[in-house]
């Protein structure tokens, strides 16, 4: 790894253990035809705990998370968000998109809106939000993110780094309550990776409930509560990011950590 | 050779400082320079430049000649009569402009009555004022379906009358160009609309609307535009109860609206598989709903990338109006057509069609040149 992230000191956790949880995943299986992707996946994320999700490609990590705000559907199983029961049920459905914001690997801003109309978009339509108020919560996490000076050009205008940032405060803008990364930095290059990490450790420090899939190790050790570690649409190894990397107990993470390692 | 590649590998000395940029090397420019490389670069290009510049040079000048030079552009009317002696002696040496002098408000307005023209023309100036208003951007607003509306109703009004003093005219005596603006603006201006939710429900989850907008989309482009006519015309009437009479001019206009739906949606059916999944799931990610997410996200995206498809079968459309003929309804080409029937301008067909085809071609190059515009001007986001 090229130091894009030091292990630094722990950012403190937030996890309230004593209420019922964000999010919960019970015996969740998904097929692709004839392929087993997502097996018996059992997973429980607490309010305000930072969960990483790590394995080798193929695994199934993504599509746990896309079946979470079902970009993706499980067929077996249940998935419960925010108490709410993901079903066919269209309402239900929007409510816990409502509630559940996403970052993609590839940004999926929307390239004909500007900056600022990315972010107002949703809260606008979603949350019928004044266009005045939305437009300064729009420039209120742009500003976190650190690119206001941006707010009016198009998506097409900015660097994969700023692109990325815009997508996270895009999804904030929704005021949601779990926010969901799909490897934001893997479409990165390497020098831009470190500032949208630091938008996230920022983000952990708020308390948000997250689920990251990433393979930045150094991210995981510095916010993550948990880290969860999958291999062929399995979860193999889930613990604390030292145990987990520190004391590896199964041959599949060993190989998987020793590739990381050697390919960085 | 080798002194070229020792040079080329030559390390540079490392340096902190960074280098400048340069101009790109200048290029000859110029119209001279453009035709030495364009037209002349060799004797064989030379050659053809020069036999091609001879034969449009000949051509244009036996053009000037017969339009302009030799050309009659009246004749002397006694009694009622078109003298066209005059021109039958030019021998095709000459245009007989005469014929489209006496004969444009026949081309123009068919057989609507001659005292109530300013109606008809009216209308064509109310079309092209709807297209001027329709295709500036900061017209695009909520209030140009009214205007759109508000427009089209007092066409209708004005070429049917019946009300405010206006006398009544029958949709048979109406012709000409209006009626092709009718039928292309009513075609394009509903069938857009329709192809966008046929393209929608092609793409549909639920197999009820997904089949029924296949065999839509299949089923009219599987038979011609005149097929459809005729269907219209003739078939069409047997299966009404007796005694309702569904205006001729609405059968057809249905039938190429219906026509050019199902081409337009295949257009924007490519648009839309060609936008990029993510752009699908960002928008379900962020929980908007099925409309809001076609409406802001996918359509404006995907039309902006059909444009030249889309103009492509707007043009093709306007100028299929004139199939309308077979079924006996006067549009801009019938009217012209019959303008000759009458033995004195029988035989000056080149200069009725020679206008007619201007005509269109005004209509159809607007079109396509406007579309260019919008492109770029919509397009502008994907520039850096």
């Amino acid at each position: 790894m090229s130091a894009t992230m030091e292990p630094a000191a722990h950012v403190s956790s937030a996890v309230r253990t004593d209420a019922p949880p964000a999010i919960l995943l019970d015996k969740v299986n998904k097929w692709y035809g004839a392929l087993h992707v997502l097996r018996d996946i059992n997973l429980s994320v607490a309010q305000g705990e930072r969960v990483v999700v790590c394995g080798p490609s193929g695994s199934g990590k993504s599509t746990m998370i896309r079946c979470i705000n079902r970009l993706e559907q499980h067929q077996e199983g249940r998935i419960i968000v925010d108490n709410i029961e993901l079903s066919d049920d269209l309402r239900s459905l929007d409510a816990i998109r409502r509630e559940v914001g996403m970052v993609f690997q590839s940004f999926n801003l929307f390239p004909h809106l500007t900056i600022l109309e990315n972010c107002t978009l949703a809260p606008i339509w979603v949350r019928r939000m004044p266009k005045k108020e939305a437009e300064a919560l729009a420039m209120d996490y742009l500003t976190r993110v650190k690119i206001p000076e941006q707010a009016n050009k198009y998506p097409g205008q900015l660097s994969g780094g700023q692109q990325q940032r815009v997508a996270i405060a895009r999804a904030l803008c929704m005021k949601p309550k779990i926010m969901l990364f799909d490897e934001p930095t893997s479409a990165l290059d390497p020098e831009m990776i470190k500032e949208v990490l630091d938008t996230m450790v920022m983000l952990a420090d708020t308390g948000m409930t997250m689920i990251c899939v990433t393979h930045e190790m150094g991210f995981a050790r510095q916010v993550a509560d948990r880290v969860v570690f999958m291999d062929r649409g399995e979860i193999v190894e889930s613990g604390v990011p030292e145990q987990l990397f520190n004391d590896p107990k199964t041959e599949r993470l060993k190989t998987f950590l020793s590739q990381i390692l050697r390919g960085h | 050779m080798a002194e070229i590649a020792a040079e080329a590998s030559a390390p540079r000395p490392l340096q902190d400082a960074v280098i400048g940029p340069r101009r790109p090397p200048l290029l000859a420019v110029g119209p001279v320079a453009w035709a030495k490389t364009n037209l002349f670069s060799s004797w064989l290009s030379t050659a053809v430049t020069l036999a091609l510049g001879y034969l449009i040079i000949r051509w244009a000048m036996g053009f000037i000649d017969w339009a302009f030079v030799n050309a009659i552009w009246s004749v002397p009317v006694t009694n009622g009569q078109a003298q066209t002696q005059a021109c039958r002696a030019l021998n095709g040496t000459g245009a007989c402009w005469a014929v489209v002098t006496e004969k444009h408000r026949f081309m123009l307005f068919g057989t609507y009555p001659y005292e109530e023209h300013w109606r008809p023309a009216l209308c064509v100036l109310l079309f092209i004022g709807l297209y001027i208003v329709s295709a500036m951007r900061r017209f695009w607003r909520k209030e140009l379906a009214l205007i759109w509306i508000g427009t089209l109703a007092l066409i209708g009004l004005l070429m049917w009358g019946g009300v405010f003093g206006l006398s009544y005219v029958p949709q048979e005596r109406w012709g000409g160009l209006v009626i092709t603006l009718i039928l292309s603006t009513f075609g394009i201006a509903l069938a857009f609309p329709l192809s966008i939710l046929v393209a929608l429900g092609r793409r549909s989850r639920l197999p009820a609307i997904k089949t029924l907008c296949i065999l839509y989309v299949e089923l009219i482009r599987g038979v011609p535009l005149i097929s459809l006519l005729f269907m219209a015309s003739v078939m069409f009437p047997l299966f009404l109860p007796e005694g309702i009479n569904i205006d001729k001019l609405l059968r057809a206009q249905v039938a190429i609206i219906l026509f050019a739906a199902a081409y337009l949606a295949e257009v924007v059916r490519g648009g839309l598989q060609a936008l990029p999944r993510g752009q699908y799931e960002a928008a379900d990610a962020l929980g908007l709903g099925f409309w809001q997410k076609t409406g802001f996200i996918i359509l404006p995206q995907a039309l902006r990338l059909v444009i030249p498809p889309l103009v492509n079968t707007f043009i093709g459309m306007f100028k299929d109006t004139s199939l309308v003929l077979i079924i006996g309804i006067f549009d801009l080409l019938t009217a012209g057509k019959t303008a000759i029937v009458e033995p004195a301008w029988q035989g000056f067909g080149i200069e009725i069609y020679v206008t007619i085809g201007l005509i269109y071609f005004i209509f159809c190059f607007a079109m396509s040149r406007y579309s260019q515009g919008l492109e770029a001007e919509l397009n502008q986001h994907r520039v850096r």
